[in-house]
């Protein structure tokens, strides 16, 4: 009977070809622009101040030397009155006063300081206790 | 293949050439295999597991990991991000129709502008020049242009230009004028008093105080288009000592 025979033709699947995958396929990005690759100015130009509100732009929106960022970093670093660490200091010892302004009676009681001013922790906060027979 | 890509860096390369991946140099016993990450620019394509090159020019690299095709056209392709000169060609409702000089027109919306609100419509009329961004720029869908940045300034963009003369000049000499510490930047510094607009699609708009100086700058940049870098200043020189 011709209805009960397969070829082997029909049957055959085709060969599954897993492409392996690979290695550098998450690694690589397209970038349709120039402008990245190339570090494009801006651009709206004007020379011998003939539009400064353009100029103005132009030096807002350029991307700046090297050398200028050097100096820009240096002058901010000038200004400042007061050094990191001494805000630093000053801070921890604002956080434990601030912290002592707002305790309630009872736990003011309970804080103890050690030597060196650090609030050792209560561990004992008062519960119902319920009553033994 | 980055060291194959870095090796070819500054030679001239056809569509077709490929760089492929070698698997020896992703997997190694001794170092921890660290695969480096490659940009690749325009020209270069990603195609199955190999790169392929699908402009003609040369190949630039950039550190750390940027290489592109430094190749010639005149034809514009809208890329997302880049600035263009647009002349507005119709209104339609909410949205005006904008010629970039691509395949099709961008459509700008009325509320991409800034300080507009629906209550408060830019003052734009038909054939005015613009110059906006791409925010959407691929070859599924209509590209789209807006005069504000993603954080709602308008940063020099929009619509601009009372006198001055717009003009076509190709890509690549755009690309020159724009490029940090530019040769035809810094010589064009000393000619005349003049305000430019340079539009990613070749588009060149120049104002300056008088017709003639504008039409003389207009001239040098279409003509320092062919030329070698000498001739152009040469031209310059000449220019600036009054000869043209």
């Amino acid at each position: 009977m011709n209805t009960g025979i397969w070829t082997c033709q029909n049957l055959k699947l085709k060969s599954c070809r897993w492409s392996s995958p690979s290695p550098l396929r998450n690694l690589i990005i397209e970038e349709k622009s120039f402008v990245p690759c190339e570090d494009l100015n801006y651009g709206r130009m004007s020379f011998k101040g003939f539009n400064p509100e353009v100029e103005k732009l132009m030096a807002l929106m350029n991307p700046k030397d090297e050398e200028e960022k050097e100096e820009e970093e240096e002058m901010s670093r000038m200004q400042t009155d007061i050094t990191d660490e001494e805000m630093a200091l000053r801070y921890e010892s604002l956080v434990g006063s601030m912290k002592k302004k707002f305790v309630k009676k009872r736990d003011r009681a309970a804080m103890e300081e050690d030597l060196n001013q650090n609030v050792v922790e209560t561990n004992t906060k008062r519960i119902f206790l319920k009553p033994q027979d | 293949m980055f060291s194959t890509l870095k090796d070819r860096v500054g030679e001239v390369l056809l569509p077709g050439d490929e760089f492929s991946c070698e698997t020896e140099d992703t997997i190694s016993l001794t170092d921890r295999a660290k695969p480096d990450k490659v940009v690749c620019g325009p020209g270069l394509r990603w195609s199955g597991d190999r790169l392929m090159v699908c402009k003609s020019g040369v190949l630039r690299h950039k550190q750390p990991n940027v290489f592109w095709i430094d190749s010639q056209q005149r034809r514009y392709v809208p890329a997302k991000g880049e600035t263009v000169i647009g002349i507005i060609t119709t209104k339609s409702g909410d949205v005006f129709k904008v010629d970039f000089g691509g395949s099709e027109q961008a459509s700008l919306s009325y509320l991409a502008f800034e300080g507009a609100t629906k209550r408060n419509r830019p003052n734009v009329q038909v054939g005015d020049l613009v110059f906006a961004q791409f925010i959407v720029a691929n070859k599924d869908m209509e590209p789209e242009l807006a005069c504000i940045d993603s954080s709602g300034r308008a940063n020099g963009m929009g619509v601009f230009g009372g006198g001055g003369l717009l003009f076509k000049v190709s890509l690549g000499l755009v690309r020159r004028m724009l490029s940090p510490h530019s040769e035809v930047q810094s010589d064009l510094e000393q000619l005349f008093p003049c305000e430019l607009v340079v539009g990613m699609n070749g588009r060149l708009w120049v104002k300056s105080s008088s017709i003639q100086q504008t039409l003389i700058i207009a001239n040098l940049l279409q003509s320092c288009d062919t030329m070698t870098a000498s001739q152009r200043r040469e031209l310059f020189s000449r220019v600036k000592q009054g000869a043209l």
